[in-house]
């Protein structure tokens, strides 16, 4: 058998010691990343999902102090073989984790469950800035990481991973911000749309490609040395920015799961950095889930992805509400309504999130709670897109305490119409119109939607004939025969019918 | 471990995020962005090192700020998650 040269068997021997990691500590990165496996699995049913979160944050422990135990900060020689345990550093560490404990506990008690999209948002940014914080460390401090070769350089593969990671986590961060800003209100949820935006930002991805490109080839990339990666987050920053700010408000929810997804990958990047199982696991865990809830969210639409992305959607819908001719329709009383939710069989509640902002949901349950007491079978129907983020309205109807038993996916209840007494819409519009199987010219043609007109009788909440749902289109079962407008603010009706139905 | 074997964890774990998540049920959406947030903040491994190393302050004190931001996110993501799983409730027969 013929030896290789010894000097090549030494590189190797050296490059892998660098990564010699003690088959405990990958063990226990393992057994973290197999915990988050087993926390999104317990989310397949509410009755298994609290069993699901303990496993995350068991997860979470483990990892956590299986680093802090074998990155104990350790002042000295950076060899560590003369060095003594740096306990003041160590207190550092952990007032770090404390500061953050209380901003996260006190925020996550107060938060309102309408504001939950928004929050998530801001979650996402810090996750995002947390990569890019990481990745900058490392780029830093590459020894700590155990990412520098032998020629003094970071390791080429760890240039391009590092770039990647910061680059996905700034976009992750100014995406969120952007996106946190139009759900929070502090901007509005008009497309911004500037000129020739797709040159542009198709220019900076490429741009961020080939800068990173270069920095794996370059010869410069020592320890802080080679200025093109602070470039690259620079622009990755600003092309979150550019990115989010030409899409709706409409359109943000999925928005907001992409931008979870891309948290997710920025987590698996820094994972390939850091050899890490647990990060990678996770990070594409996350990437997928991000990615699957905005194919489901796209699909409730009937919009593509890339028009999505692509933006723009809702910035001329607004002006589209020139002089109609007017059509009859009925308007009914809340005694009216009442005497007739009591005479029924089966009522199917299609709530939207009109409900959440006028806060009916509580009056909304006393009502069923009432009907409920009188015979009558009482559902909820869902539409995917009927908050502000998925699953934004089963959250909402479960802290008005509806049980979780009542309330029924679109696929699953559409059949049920036909046999329904009366559909119930509150606070909905655009998912219960018509026009989306019918209207080819129609902005929401394609869309699923509930087959409310197949019901004996429709009674719909609304405010004021005037005023259309977000993709500003009229809707045909206003003025349906067997349909009962009636209108005025949700939770003042709701609350007259229960004061009837009372009597 | 080499670059391929990281490579093969991470699509396999790819795969196994396909199948999980499309087996959430779609009244858990909102909770699983919640957890999936909280999980993605493991990332604080990568501050913990960094905040650690003594070869570089500019290194350590970006390694102590990501692990604030990342502690706001676990603490934050899990507990908004219980609270919100708290309120799933079957109905009372």
């Amino acid at each position: 058998m013929i030896l290789p040269p010894t000097n090549t068997t030494d590189l190797s021997i050296v490059a892998d010691a660098a990564h010699a990691v003690n088959p405990w500590v990958a063990l226990a990165y393992l057994v973290a990343g197999v915990c988050f496996i087993l926390a999104l699995r317990g989310l397949s049913s509410p009755a298994s999902s609290r069993r699901g979160n303990r496993f995350g944050m068991a997860g979470m422990l483990i990892a956590v102090v299986t680093t802090l135990v074998t990155h104990f900060p350790v002042i000295g020689p950076p060899d560590g073989s003369e060095g003594w345990p740096d306990y003041f550093s160590f207190g550092e560490i952990l007032a770090a984790i404390a500061i953050g404990a209380i901003i996260g506990l006190t925020t996550a008690r107060r938060i309102q469950m309408t504001a939950m999209p928004q929050l998530v948002a801001a979650f996402h940014s810090l996750v995002g800035l947390a990569a890019v914080l990481v990745a900058g460390a490392a780029f830093l401090n590459p020894g700590a990481f155990d990412i520098l070769g032998l020629d003094g350089n970071i390791l080429a593969v760890s240039r391009i991973e590092m770039a990647l990671g910061a680059a996905i986590g700034a976009i992750t961060f100014s995406g969120s911000v952007i996106a946190f800003a139009k759900l929070n209100g502090n901007m509005s949820g008009k497309p911004i749309l500037l000129p020739a935006r797709h040159v542009i930002n198709l220019g900076t991805l490429a741009a961020i490609l080939a800068l990173t490109a270069s920095y794996a080839h370059s010869n410069a990339a020592g320890p802080g040395e080679n200025v093109l990666f602070w470039i690259i987050v620079a622009l990755a920053f600003a092309i979150g920015f550019l990115l989010i700010i030409p899409i709706g408000g409409a359109d943000m929810p999925v928005v907001v799961s992409m931008l979870n997804s891309y948290s997710g990958w920025a987590a698996a990047a820094m994972g390939f950095t850091l050899h890490n199982t647990a990060m990678i696991i996770t990070g594409a865990l996350v990437g997928s889930s991000g990615a699957i809830l905005s194919y489901i969210m796209c699909r409730a639409m009937n919009r593509s992805f890339i028009s999505v992305i692509a933006g723009g959607f809702g910035a001329e819908s607004s002006s589209g509400g020139e002089a109609k001719e007017q059509r009859p329709y009925k308007q009914g009383s809340a005694e009216d309504a009442a005497f007739m939710l009591k005479q029924a069989e089966t009522v199917i509640i299609i709530p939207g999130y009109g409900m959440a902002v006028a806060q009916a949901q509580h009056a909304l349950r006393e009502m069923a709670d009432l009907l409920k007491a009188e015979g009558v079978n009482v559902k909820y129907a869902i539409h995917p897109v009927a908050g502000r983020m998925p699953g934004h309205m089963n959250v909402l109807l479960a802290e008005a305490k509806v049980p979780y038993d009542e309330v029924f996916e679109l696929e699953d209840i559409n059949s049920e119409f036909a046999q329904a007494d009366v559909a119930f819409i509150i606070g909905a519009n655009d998912v219960v119109n018509p026009a989306a199987k019918t209207d080819k010219g129609s902005p929401i043609y394609g869309m699923p939607v509930f087959d409310v007109e197949k019901a004996k009788t429709i009674m719909f909440i609304k405010r004021s004939m005037g005023g259309v749902g977000y993709a500003g289109v009229d809707n045909d079962v206003f003025y349906l025969d067997q349909t009962m407008m009636l209108l005025s603010d949700a939770k003042k009706m709701v609350e007259e019918i229960n004061k009837a139905l009372a009597h | 471990m080499d670059f391929v074997t990281i490579l093969s964890i991470f699509v396999l774990a790819c795969f196994v995020g396909y199948y999980v998540v499309w087996s959430v049920t779609p009244a858990l959406h909102t909770p699983l962005m919640a957890v999936t947030n909280a999980i993605s903040s493991v990332i604080i491994v990568g501050a913990l090192i960094a905040a650690a190393g003594a070869d570089s302050p500019a290194a350590k004190w970006l390694g102590l700020l990501g692990v604030v931001l990342a502690s706001v996110n676990i603490f934050g993501g899990f507990a908004v998650t219980a609270r919100m799983l708290a309120m799933y409730k079957k109905k009372e027969r």
